[in-house]
């Protein structure tokens, strides 16, 4: 090979390789773990990440309280204890949480309404990070507010710990809904659908073209079993976060694999069929309308 | 065998990973791409691409769903397959680093040493010299791996200009396959997925 001398260094933190990260997480399942051995369960499952955290979702629900980033300690001994990426949660707002995570070398970190908000006003201003971020939406507006803010990769909201999935499939069927709306429009109908969207035209615009977002789309929230994540992949899903569906449920190595198979062959009824078989009793579930409004967590964000 | 002329039939293995991203850019040079996840399937192809993505999730997927043998038969063939990322490493002979008992495709006469970069944190992007194209690709590492050693068989394309693991290997032929520890599909420079396509064409 002929010497050259390389024009420019090589750089870390870019766009692309935050992007790019969650490209290759597609077609997949990230699993939320609170224990090596879970993670090691979720691996062995074929899981492409885990989520490392301190209680799931369901128990956050039950136990109530404050709820915050995990101890470092339990993120180390998770990262040890995998080869997979491992992402963790940091609170809204919070972004000294963030950069403690980014210091113990999480892959990923989720922004997350299922912990409590550390800042009702304002989201972490993403682009300071190395690391790339994920973060919830109900609909395409919030999800552009979070790419301007830096989100590397977006997921819907849903209703996490309940293992209800309809607000998932709502979330998803407003997000795609309107990314289609704003695929069709004229363009000098753009500046009013930014103004209502609450996003910077200029990635409106982009979007718009595109018909599609510029990062990374899963699904989250109440999705308890194979048919969960086959249906939100035919609604336009990535890949399949599992919070409490794996863990809470019956058996969590079967039904973990069973639910990595459906996300693969969303559109084979005979495998979602066939891996839907003697996977034991799912998470007990909470039906969205029995939370009293102050408790549903998707609705912490904006 | 690809008839004189027409668009060869390039399979993507599409168990998981960054699947669309080498549909499109095949699909921009010609070929006619198509999503490989059963063994006849992988029987139409005249060339495989192998993803980006979690090699151990890929080829636990690939057992489960009897895709596995097919897919070292193919490759023992003669087959054509191009691997980026996770895909060098299920294209390669040996991994060090990988979890316990991790089997590959193979074909490959490599050792590939998986997140060879670090973490996500470490994750780059650099311009590099392809042997084979003029000028230098913007290359994407993503929780890469590197070549840690290759056989006398194996040409070796590129390897990493700057910081400190600079001199490693991180693109390599031998004869009908091809690996990349960078993504040449995130992007829209299609010159590597050329390479390939030409070496589907002149298999």
């Amino acid at each position: 090979m002929a010497e050259h001398t390389p024009e420019t260094p090589i750089e870390h933190g870019t766009s692309r390789v935050k992007r790019g990260m969650a490209e290759m997480l597609k077609g997949g399942v990230i699993m939320d773990v609170v224990t090596a051995d879970q993670a090691k369960i979720a691996e062995d499952a074929g899981a492409v990440a885990v989520m490392a955290l301190e209680r799931v979702p369901a128990d956050i629900r039950a136990q109530g309280g404050v709820s915050r980033m995990s101890d470092p300690d339990m993120i180390d001994g998770i990262i040890e204890a995998v080869s997979i990426p491992v992402m963790a949660k940091a609170r809204i707002g919070h972004f000294a949480e963030a950069q403690v995570l980014q210091s113990l070398g999480v892959d990923y970190i989720d922004e997350s309404e299922v912990l409590t908000p550390a800042d009702y006003t304002h989201h972490i201003d993403k682009w300071a990070f190395t690391v790339p971020f994920v973060c919830g939406a109900t609909n395409l507006g919030e999800a552009l507010r979070r790419i301007t803010e830096g989100a590397g990769m977006i997921r819907s909201k849903g209703e996490a710990g309940t293992g209800d999935v309809s607000n998932a499939v709502t979330h998803m069927r407003t997000i795609r809904g309107e990314l289609n709306r704003l695929h069709g429009m004229a363009e000098d109908e753009l500046y009013l659908a930014a103004k209502e969207l609450q996003a910077p035209y200029e990635l409106v615009k982009e979007v718009a073209a595109a018909g599609k977002l510029p990062v990374v789309l899963f699904t989250a929230g109440g999705i308890a079993t194979p048919a969960d994540a086959a249906m939100m992949m035919q609604l336009g899903a990535e890949g399949v976060f599992v919070g409490s569906g794996i863990f809470k449920s019956g058996n969590p190595a079967q039904r973990a694999e069973a639910i990595v198979k459906a996300t693969t062959f969303f559109d084979d009824p005979d495998v979602v069929a066939k891996v839907s078989r003697g996977l034991g009793e799912a998470m007990v579930g909470l039906n969205v309308d029995e939370i009293p409004q102050p408790h549903r967590l998707s609705e912490r964000g904006w | 065998m690809t008839r004189v002329g027409a668009a060869p039939t390039i399979g993507v293995l599409a168990l998981q990973g960054d699947v669309r991203e080498h549909l499109a850019a095949l699909r921009s040079l010609g070929a006619d791409p198509i999503s490989v996840r059963r063994p006849a399937e992988l029987a139409a192809c005249d060339g495989l691409v192998v993803p980006g993505g979690e090699s151990t999730t890929m080829i636990k997927l690939a057992t489960i769903f009897d895709l596995l043998e097919p897919l070292r038969e193919a490759v023992r063939g003669g087959l054509p397959a191009f691997g980026t990322c996770a895909g060098m490493i299920m294209l390669a002979d040996r991994i060090e680093d990988g979890t316990v008992g991790q089997e590959t495709i193979g074909g490959l006469h490599i050792t590939v040493r998986r997140n060879a970069f670090g973490r996500q944190v470490d994750s780059f992007e650099e311009d590099l010299h392809v042997d084979g194209l003029a000028d230098p690709v913007r290359a994407v590492f993503i929780r890469a791996p590197w070549v840690e050693a290759v056989d006398d068989d194996v040409e070796v394309l590129a390897r990493v200009e700057a910081g400190p693991a600079a001199g490693r290997i991180v693109a390599v032929r031998q004869g009908p396959l091809m690996a990349t520890s960078f993504h040449p599909e995130v992007g829209s420079d299609d010159r590597v997925h050329g390479m390939f396509v030409d070496l589907v064409r002149s298999s």
